[in-house]
């Protein structure tokens, strides 16, 4: 019994839950000095509140089921593609073009929300499909296409809805009231809206978390994932093995572009957010690092680290006015660097537990 | 032509930034490491540069020497970009981690750490740190005296001319000198071509990534200032994904200074020219089309994108970017 515990806990899964929860702990702790730092008198209230405040009513909950279902999205897109070798910084393109299309399906065709869902995913996989394209066959490297196409798919979006009347709201620079234009495309809510008392919550949630769990079917059930990670290990080994690198490329890129785009859609057909014409790219996308980067890119761990990336969000939110929320992004970047020393620290981790076996050998032959 | 001349020296100002990012960014790479994290290492120099500048500014020192303040104001933005780029090289020259994971930390972190401490200096809300005016070099330093209608290259020069300028173009033909004359120069090309040779003849492959992410993050440090003062309306916590675009100049420019040089003026001028179409009499106006300067506003980044796509067949990156370097593996 012993034993199973001891070969349990050095799993290599194992291992990496403790030394992400070890970044976690050392990530609180610096937030907590930054805090003592600038407002020592309030200090442990804002930790406190960093620490209970998702969970301190339904209403705060319901915020950050709300806000982790388009995260987790943007999450499995960023980790897809770096299963693939690939790094997708387009997902703020990707999610943005997904929310046109979503919003366009919803607002001008009147379509119901899972057609509209559908539509977010398209203009997501168009969206993705071109730095894949870009990367395939003319080797062009996809962090630049993607950072290019982000800022050309946020221009597009701008000039379209400027151009598409329906699409906004009148002498208002934000989209359309989509309660009020098309009932059917808003997700709808189940009755959970009652029994949270909140209108943030929704069933997306439930959606984003079943993708993930075909995502990870994928790459980790089916010869076409299994091919998709054998290009990320080494693609001149899997085009030797005759793996079709170059498709793999773009149709990771295009699964990827889906799920950001996805992300979008879940995101404004909800009812309770509108899109706001921008100048500068939305931080979604670019918080889906973040969250795939804490889950080692593991879909499974992408639901756990895109709730609790929006849950302390939340905490942040409601740290104001004493600080300001970007307190929680220093806290979340330490914790990804952190995770840069995971290697380090899953060898200490590894080391204590194999150190303790050993004493306890000792013991026995006493 | 009046409105060549804006236009140009419009140009050249935005050119400044991308130009010694994109260089810092080339250093890094010819050392095998990927510096993703250059727009959060702008955006410290930023910080850093400015809050200076306003230091001196309120003590009245500054408005006395101005180009001497900015030239100190250059140095501390390098130095604060330096020690940040610090944590970059750790995480991916000693430990080996994946050279994104470190470059994503840096960059949530920079603006974030921005923001706080412009609260924690300027109080609660205020989150434009301002910066003086008198950092522009005007003519009577040179004992002219500035024209009333000033003429075509007296608009060039000194309707916007900042003492980055003439520092950032130095910069330049030092790196070009560098990187191809001399002893150091090869051997940074050569840890980031094959670190495993450039090992075998003896050479500190580490300490030589080090060094090259830190040259890196000392120019994205100068580079997030000459932003700022570029932009003219005050330091927000961001640079406007002005590295990420350094790092576009930089592969457009094949890793070569002189092209990345080039690549810097045409992404510029396409920039500037999305933002000055109104007073160009040749473009077309779209009318009918609501909001049409959104077209222009792309035009930057597809002209780009095409071009990447006609001429990525030839490009040449370091052969070991973004592997970290295991003395044990072969």
């Amino acid at each position: 019994m012993k034993n199973k515990i001891r070969t349990f806990l050095t799993s290599q899964g194992m291992i990496s839950f403790i030394a992400s929860v070890a970044s976690i702990a050392i990530g609180l702790i610096f937030g907590y000095i930054l805090l003592v730092c600038f407002n020592s008198g309030q200090a442990f209230n804002g930790l406190g509140k960093i620490l209970f405040a998702g969970a301190s009513s339904a209403e705060k909950f319901s915020k950050v089921l709300y806000q982790a279902a388009p995260l987790m999205l943007t999450g499995l897109s960023v980790g897809f593609a770096f299963r693939t070798g690939l790094f997708n910084i387009g997902a703020s393109g990707q999610y943005t073009m997904g929310t046109f299309f979503a919003l366009y399906a919803g607002l001008v065709l009147k379509c119901p929300w899972w057609a509209a869902l559908l539509a977010a995913m398209l203009g997501g996989a168009i969206w993705g499909a071109v730095p894949g394209f870009c990367k395939a066959l003319f080797n062009v490297n996809e962090v630049i296409t993607s950072i290019m196409f982000n800022w050309i798919g946020m221009f597009l979006v701008n000039l379209l809805m400027a151009n598409i009347p329906a699409m906004l709201a009148p002498n208002a620079d934000r989209t359309a009231n989509l309660a009020a234009a098309n009932k059917s495309g808003i997700i709808p809510k189940w009755g959970l809206d009652t029994l949270f008392g909140s209108d943030y919550i929704n069933i997306s949630i439930f959606i984003t978390i079943l993708v993930a769990l075909i995502i990870y079917l994928i790459l980790n059930k089916t010869t076409f994932g299994y091919e998709l990670k054998a290009c990320g290990f080494n693609r001149n080994a899997s085009i030797y093995a005759g793996i079709n690198a170059k498709r793999n490329i773009v149709l990771s890129m295009v699964i990827a572009g889906a799920l950001s785009g996805l992300g979008g859609g879940i995101y404004y057909l909800s009812g309770t957010a509108q899109y706001t014409i921008v100048k500068s790219l939305l931080a979604m996308g670019f918080n889906g690092i973040p969250v795939a980067l804490l889950a080692t890119s593991n879909p499974i761990g992408i639901i756990f680290s895109s709730i609790f990336v929006s849950y302390i969000q939340v905490g942040g939110e409601a740290m104001q006015p004493e600080f300001a929320k970007e307190i929680i992004d220093i806290i979340i970047s330490v914790i990804i660097y952190l995770s840069a020393f995971a290697l380090l620290l899953k060898g200490v981790i590894r080391k204590i537990l194999s150190m303790r076996k050993a004493k306890q050998g000792e013991g026995v032959s006493q | 032509m009046i409105v060549v001349a804006d236009i140009l020296s419009a140009t050249i100002i935005f050119a400044i930034p991308l130009l010694v990012v994109a260089l810092g960014g080339m250093y890094s790479e010819r050392s095998g490491t990927i510096n993703i994290a250059l727009e959060g290492i702008m955006i410290i120099g930023a910080l850093f540069g400015c809050l200076f500048l306003n230091a001196t500014d309120n003590s009245g020192w500054g408005g006395k020497n101005p180009q001497l303040a900015v030239l100190l104001a250059i140095l501390i933005a390098g130095a604060a970009g330096l020690i940040f780029s610090f944590l970059l090289a750790i995480a991916s020259v000693s430990l080996k981690a994946d050279q994104t994971i470190g470059g994503t930390a840096l960059n949530m972190f920079a603006p974030a750490f921005a923001i706080v401490l412009t609260w924690a200096i300027q109080g609660q809300g205020q989150t434009t740190i301002g910066i003086p005016n008198w950092i522009p070099i005007k003519l009577s330093i040179f004992g002219l005296k500035a024209s009333e209608n000033p003429g075509f290259f007296e608009r060039i020069l000194f309707k916007n001319f900042y003492l980055t300028t003439p520092i950032v173009l130095l910069i330049l033909v030092v790196t070009v000198f560098v990187i191809y004359k001399t002893r150091f120069g090869l051997r940074l090309r050569s840890c980031g071509e094959h670190p495993q040779a450039a090992d075998s003849v003896g050479i500190n492959v580490y300490r030589y990534r080090y060094t090259g992410v830190m040259i890196s993050g000392f120019l994205g440090g100068i580079g997030g200032l000459a932003f700022t003062i570029a932009a003219g309306s005050g330091f927000q916590s961001t640079v406007a994904g002005y590295g990420f675009f350094a790092l576009a100049v930089m592969i457009f420019g094949n890793w070569h200074p002189v092209r990345i040089f080039g690549a810097a003026l045409f992404f510029a001028l396409f920039k500037v020219i999305g933002s000055y179409t109104g007073s160009i009499p040749f473009l077309p106006s779209f009318t009918g089309v609501k909001s049409a300067d959104y077209i222009y506003q792309m035009l930057p980044y597809i002209v780009t994108m095409i071009v990447l796509i006609f001429t990525s067949k030839k490009s040449r990156a370091p052969k070991a970017e973004g592997i970290p370097y295991d003395k044990s593996k072969r």
